[in-house]
């Protein structure tokens, strides 16, 4: 049965006709072409589809399209400004936090998720955090050194903000 | 020998490819989409093993949005090959491997959950799925085997009908009554019982292929997850599809991880392929993680029996090896190898035993297709050499630190020749170690122990080390012993009129960072700065040819390659330079991007003499060419052969066998490194999935029914951050002596050493317990009835 | 995924209409349980109907000493709620080991509990707290709520709407995670009220149970000394790839212990 479905992504009004069955990341994936976010499992654990729905991290393969009707969705793809890297992306990218690049996009999405809540992590909140991001490459480490460095950049970022 | 100085080598360079992976702007298969493409769902065997006394796909091909439904009878009457085994193993009696047909779309029966029955092909993947529900299958359900040690026993239901017994090959190397006869001279001998197991490589993208046909010039593309597209190119264009090279183009994009799964050629890129130039449009199919589990080539599965002779002094004086290898339900790419040359040939390891006998019987059951996975042979190789020599230590009550030293292959001794075939380059075992030990704090360990003791948790530190063989190549060598490839690679550099430059490489980058380790051995070779150098890769239409990545070839094999190029590039820039400067070619000498008039301040830059050869209106046309364009195969002459030493620690709750590593330190030998921070990322990697290995992972099948059991993440537990440890890395280089650069590898490592090393740390925790050996993975169950058995057993 | 018609229910009346219409029409909450198993082709409802938008289900409120949570509450709202933490710290402690984050951003207590999934956490603390299911129909008391594997007491048509938690002197989960899916291989959730103790268990078996044994002997002496002895039958108990009954009848007892030893 098709629907519409109209919510806003990446800052855009979108609006969209759908399948009940469509999930969020094939709406994003397939119909607006925001290929960042990516599908790895089939049992939403391993995280690559993680965006932000209404400023939380959401696996998007577990919503419905008609799940996210009227939300405020933001991916992978709205996370630099223009050009300039945001710090946790920039943070990947210095700390070697990732090879294929293919949890990334999750990754990203997921660590920010964590820094608004908790702006100055330990490892081990980092690693328990990370339950629903799988990696095959990196073995983690650098993932947190990446988001160990990522908040603190953001901190200081909050600060020169304030000041 | 000493680095060249240059910047561009030794250091850390931020990875080029990254940009795009942090803003979502890579590309991968799935990404990719044609104009009118439709989608594929394949129809899989839910039955380990049946017979297929019916197939009707008359209800799916009526159903809304099918475009098609395809079975093994159209791919036969189309006459489609069956896919192919890239590597003859002949047995001991010197006959040939049983090699079964391999159809692409199941032929009368199944041979494994999850085997390709039928391809149903719509508008929509929704469609396409809901339509292969009304394909009626009529399977006759028959008795299924999936344990090698099962499969081998007389009146095991038969995989293949003409294979007796279930034996591919029974394969050895080595002289068995030498062996015996060492063996029996002994002072001691140590045996035991092991299962190398069974893992799935679980790349994060899941496979998928995009079948297109241009009708107007009449060539395929296959765009596809693969770590070779110029090897599925040939495979299946000369044995399955028979199109020509020159009308098949095969494109691996962003690649998301292959750690091996993704070398082989498998059906559904010929099917997608196949089916898009039938229906004239754009066939597209992709994984779902189920399907990952149950098509994607497994690794490992070895049941081995180990024996180590020792003499009076604690010198290894024999090893003999007897392994069943399981193969699965038919044979894929490089399965037959992986038991044999990449095993049996590494059982030296980084000991002196004069005297190795290694016995393998490849065996055949309802399983998934095994192959290569990071390491591939080389972890199954050490698993048990290092087990082994952990428990001669523990027997014979010496440090087992001081029995690897003892039996180390000296650091004077290189070149070494093995009793098993390789002749080893360099390495210093010895170095390695002591950074191993004494970064993790080896010699306080006890105290470490003891503490733990207190907090009533069973402390245990165990070691490895390793040798593998990487830069797999030469041509001549594997040919002589199988291989139906050569394996070699190729790169052309390419000099532009205003001096940037384009590197096609044969290598293959899913991870591994090449446009950045590969722009930086071009930027040093050639002195131009690294914004300059672009490097393309993955795509059989722009790229001279390639033997793709895998085996940690990448840098020594394909970076060879370029080098060899650039040296032709320099070599015709002399003559050209030579020409501009009125100096004799002898006289013109190259370095960082000048050449210079030896002994003047008289130069050109590579840029000048590319604007030269490009815009050739003052050329020497009478020596040369004009364009500065050169390409090179490289065949290297031996593997290179990194080696190194993990320290792993570990602690067990003795009441719910729950173990956590506390540590886990690497020392490695990966001869001169290029990119540290890649390098350190390559062994993070490994290391996750050697550890992984051992703690965690395990492909599980139902005996009685051959279902796969671990068939999602619910069930095959993959290491997540909260269950690995930070790492303490460190490196010892002896250089690689027969390439330019010196390099050796480092992609595998990892995955090799670390099971060993936490294996060898659990049975050191639960030594006190009557421990001699746990099985992987070392699951809290296991942990805990070993533990507790012996507490009922001493009560 | 089979298609299916989705409603989004304006109000509880409307849910319960369109649930009483089609016997195989099915409710979504947070969708974490569901979508996946749709996702697998595992159910085939014929309708979907929607609680996002039903007024009321939501939200955390001290009530009577305890606590009062709406059905479509998230997991991630009970794990940081500063209500939650004061009044029943081990509820939070619960919440925050669901899943991973972004489940617990979506998955709701209502649809944990009427899902029922033998290694659900919630379960445990329903029974183990003494908590009371109230519906839009009736309140159940917890104990009789789940009857067995993804079973519970719940109509066809009745809808859980809040969670009614009496306040415990002492209560404390310990979960011992499935290595892969992260799901409880045994959760014990012990809570001490006056000289009243509750022991609840999930994951061992097809559904949360008590442990009377244990609850009779702790309400004498509430130490984990007073629970060691005690076995737990394995019969009845699962047995899968990643544990055996022995062992999970052994995690119980150590679970249990440590649970009692967190009250302190």
């Amino acid at each position: 049965m098709q629907k519409t479905v109209s919510l806003t992504v990446n800052g855009k009004p979108v609006t969209a006709t759908v399948e009940g069955r469509t999930l969020l990341v094939q709406l994003l994936r397939e119909t607006l072409g925001l290929t960042g976010t990516h599908v790895g499992c089939d049992t939403s654990q391993c995280g690559a589809c993680v965006v932000h729905v209404d400023g939380e991290a959401v696996k998007s393969c577990t919503l419905l399209a008609v799940q996210a009707e009227g939300r405020t969705v933001k991916t992978i793809e709205d996370v630099a400004d223009g050009d300039t890297l945001h710090p946790m992306q920039e943070a990947f990218r210095d700390n070697h936090a990732l090879q294929c690049g293919f949890c990334t996009p999750g990754m990203i999405m997921s660590a920010l998720d964590l820094v608004k809540n908790n702006p100055d992590p330990t490892d081990r909140e980092i690693r328990e955090y990370l339950e629903g991001n799988l990696c095959r490459c990196t073995g983690y480490h650098n993932i947190v050194l990446a988001i160990k460095a990522g908040a603190a950049a953001m901190r200081g970022a909050a600060t020169q903000a304030a000041e | 020998m000493a680095d060249t100085g240059s910047p561009a080598i030794g250091t850390p360079v931020r990875r080029r490819e990254d940009y795009r992976f942090v803003t979502g702007q890579g590309t991968y298969t799935d990404d990719i989409n044609r104009p009118r493409q439709l989608y594929a769902y394949i129809l899989r065997s839910p039955h380990a093993s049946a017979r297929i006394d019916g197939l009707d796909t008359g209800a799916a091909a009526q159903a809304a949005g099918v475009v098609a439904v395809y079975t093994g009878k159209d791919m036969e009457a189309d006459g489609i090959g069956g896919l192919p085994c890239g590597w003859l193993i002949h047995s001991k009696d010197g006959s040939p491997m049983h090699e079964p047909p391999h159809p692409v779309l199941a032929s009368g029966r199944v041979r494994h959950v999850g085997d390709p029955v039928a391809v149903v092909i719509a508008e929509t993947l929704g469609q396409a799925r809901d339509a292969a529900e009304l394909v009626k299958v009529d399977y006759a359900v028959e008795p299924a085997v999936t344990e090698v040690g099962e499969a081998i026993k007389p009146g095991a239901p038969l995989v293949h009908a003409d294979v007796p017994g279930n034996v591919c090959y029974d394969w050895q190397l080595g002289d068995p009554a030498a062996i015996d006869a060492a063996l029996k001279g002994a002072a001691r001998v140590v045996k035991l019982d092991l299962v190398n197991n069974r893992l799935v490589p679980n790349a994060m993208e899941p496979r998928a292929a995009i079948g297109d046909f241009d009708r107007a010039t009449g060539e395929h593309t296959l765009y596809t997850t693969s770590q070779n597209p110029h090897v599925i190119r040939l495979l299946m264009g000369a044995f399955v599809l028979h199109i020509p090279e020159a009308k098949l183009r095969v494109v691996a994009p962003d690649v998301g991880g292959g750690f091996g799964s993704k070398i082989y050629h498998y059906a559904e890129e010929a099917i997608v392929t196949w089916a898009a130039g039938k229906l004239k449009r754009p066939v597209k199919w992709t994984a779902e993680r189920v399907e990952s589990f149950m098509s994607d080539a497994h690794g490992r599965d070895h049941v081995t029996h180990v024996e180590l002779g020792l003499d009076a002094g604690n010198k290894f004086v024999a090893l003999k090896v007897s392994t069943l290898a399981n193969m699965g339900g038919y044979l894929s790419t490089f399965a037959t190898c992986i038991p044999t040359y990449l095993y049996a040939t590494l059982l030296a390891g980084t000991y002196t035993t004069p005297v190795i006998y290694a016995e393998v019987k490849a065996v055949f059951t309802n399983t998934v297709p095994v192959d290569a996975y990071r390491g591939a042979g080389r972890p199954e190789a050490t698993f048990l050499l290092e087990r082994i020599v952990d428990l001669a230590a523990d027997e014979l009550g010496v440090d087992p630190a001081e029995l690897r030293r003892r039996n180390f292959i000296p650091t004077d001794a290189f070149p070494y020749q093995t009793p098993v075939a390789l002749q080893y380059d360099s390495g210093d075992y010895f170095s390695t170690l002591d950074l191993a030990t004494k970064a993790a704090d080896y010699a306080g360990f006890e105290a470490r122990r003891q503490e733990a003791a207190r907090r009533g948790k069973l402390r245990g530190i165990g070691l490895a080390t390793y040798i593998e063989a990487c830069g797999i190549a030469p041509s001549a060598v594997v040919g002589s012993l199988g291989a139906r490839a050569g394996l070699f690679e190729a790169a052309q550099v390419r000099v532009h009129p205003t001096g940037s430059v384009t590197v096609l490489t044969g290598s293959h980058s899913h991870g591994q960072g090449h446009e950045t380790t590969f722009a930086q051995v071009v930027a040093d070779g050639l002195g131009i700065p690294l914004e300059q150098i672009e490097i393309v890769h993955g795509d059989s239409a722009k790229i001279p040819y390639g033997m793709g990545t895998y085996g940690s070839r990448s840098l020594a094999v394909g970076g060879t390659a370029i080098i060899k190029a650039m040296d032709k590039i320099i070599a015709k820039g002399r003559k050209i330079a030579a020409h501009l400067l009125e100096a004799a070619e002898a006289d013109i000498e190259f370095k960082d991007g000048q050449f210079t008039v030896a002994g003047t301040d008289r130069s050109k830059s590579i840029g000048e003499v590319a604007l030269t050869a490009y815009v050739p209106h003052n050329f020497p046309h009478e020596e040369l060419e004009p364009g500065l364009d050169e390409t090179a195969f490289y065949d290297p002459k031996n593997f290179t052969f990194p080696s190194g030493a993990y320290v792993a620690e570990i602690e067990i709750d003795p009441d719910t066998g729950r173990l956590e590593v506390c540590n886990f330190t690497a020392s490695d030998d990966f001869g001169r490194i290029v990119n540290p921070m890649i390098v350190a990322g390559q062994v993070h990697g490994g290391l996750a999935q050697g550890i992984g290995q051992a703690l965690l992972e395990n492909c599980v099948y139902d005996k009685a029914t051959g279902q796969l059991l671990t068939a999602s993440y619910n069930d095959y537990a993959m290491p997540r951050a909260d269950d690995l440890p930070s790492f303490s890395l460190s490196t010892h280089a002896t250089y690689c002596t027969h390439n330019p650069l010196g390099v050796k590898g480092c992609g595998e490592a990892g995955a090799i050493g670390a099971p060993a090393a936490i294996s060898n740390a659990i049975v050191d925790a639960l030594k006190a317990h009557g421990i001699r050996h746990v099985e992987m993975p070392a699951t809290p169950e296991k942990l805990w009835r070993a533990i507790h058995q012996h507490q009922l057993a001493a009560e | 995924m089979y298609e299916f018609t989705y409603h989004k229910a304006a109000s509880l009346d409307d849910a319960a209409k369109a649930l009483a219409a089609n016997e195989d029409a099915k409710l979504v909450a947070g969708g974490m349980t569901l979508i996946p198993t749709l996702k697998q082709r595992l159910a085939k409802p014929s309708d979907l109907i929607d609680l996002a938008a039903v007024p009321g289900l939501k939200g955390i409120t001290e009530e009577g000493g305890g606590l009062r949570i709406g059905a479509m509450t998230r997991h991630v709202e009970v794990q940081r709620s500063d209500v939650v933490k004061r009044v029943i710290p081990a509820l939070a402690a619960l919440a925050g080991m669901i899943g991973d984050p972004a489940v617990r951003n979506r998955g709701t207590i209502g649809g944990s509990i009427s899902n029922n999934d033998p290694a659900a956490d919630y379960p445990s603390a329903v029974v183990g707290l003494g908590a009371t299911v109230v519906t839009n129909r009736r309140e159940i008391v917890g104990d009789d709520f789940f009857t067995g594997m993804f079973e519970t007491a719940l109509a066809p048509d009745e809808i859980v709407t809040a969670v009614k938690f009496p306040k415990a002197d002492a209560a404390a989960y310990q979960k011992f995670k499935n290595p892969a899916s992260r799901y409880a291989i045994v959760g014990v959730f012990v809570a001490k009220t006056g000289g009243n103790v509750r022991v609840a268990v999930t994951g061992a078996g097809p559904c949360v149970f008590r442990v009377p044994e244990m609850e009779a002997a702790l309400a004498k002496s509430f130490s984990p000394d007073a629970i060691k002895d005690i076995a737990i039958p394995e019969d009845g108990l699962n047995t899968d790839i990643h544990a055996s009954a022995e062992y999970r009848a052994h995690l119980v007892n150590v679970m249990a212990r440590r649970a009692v030893a967190a009250c302190a």
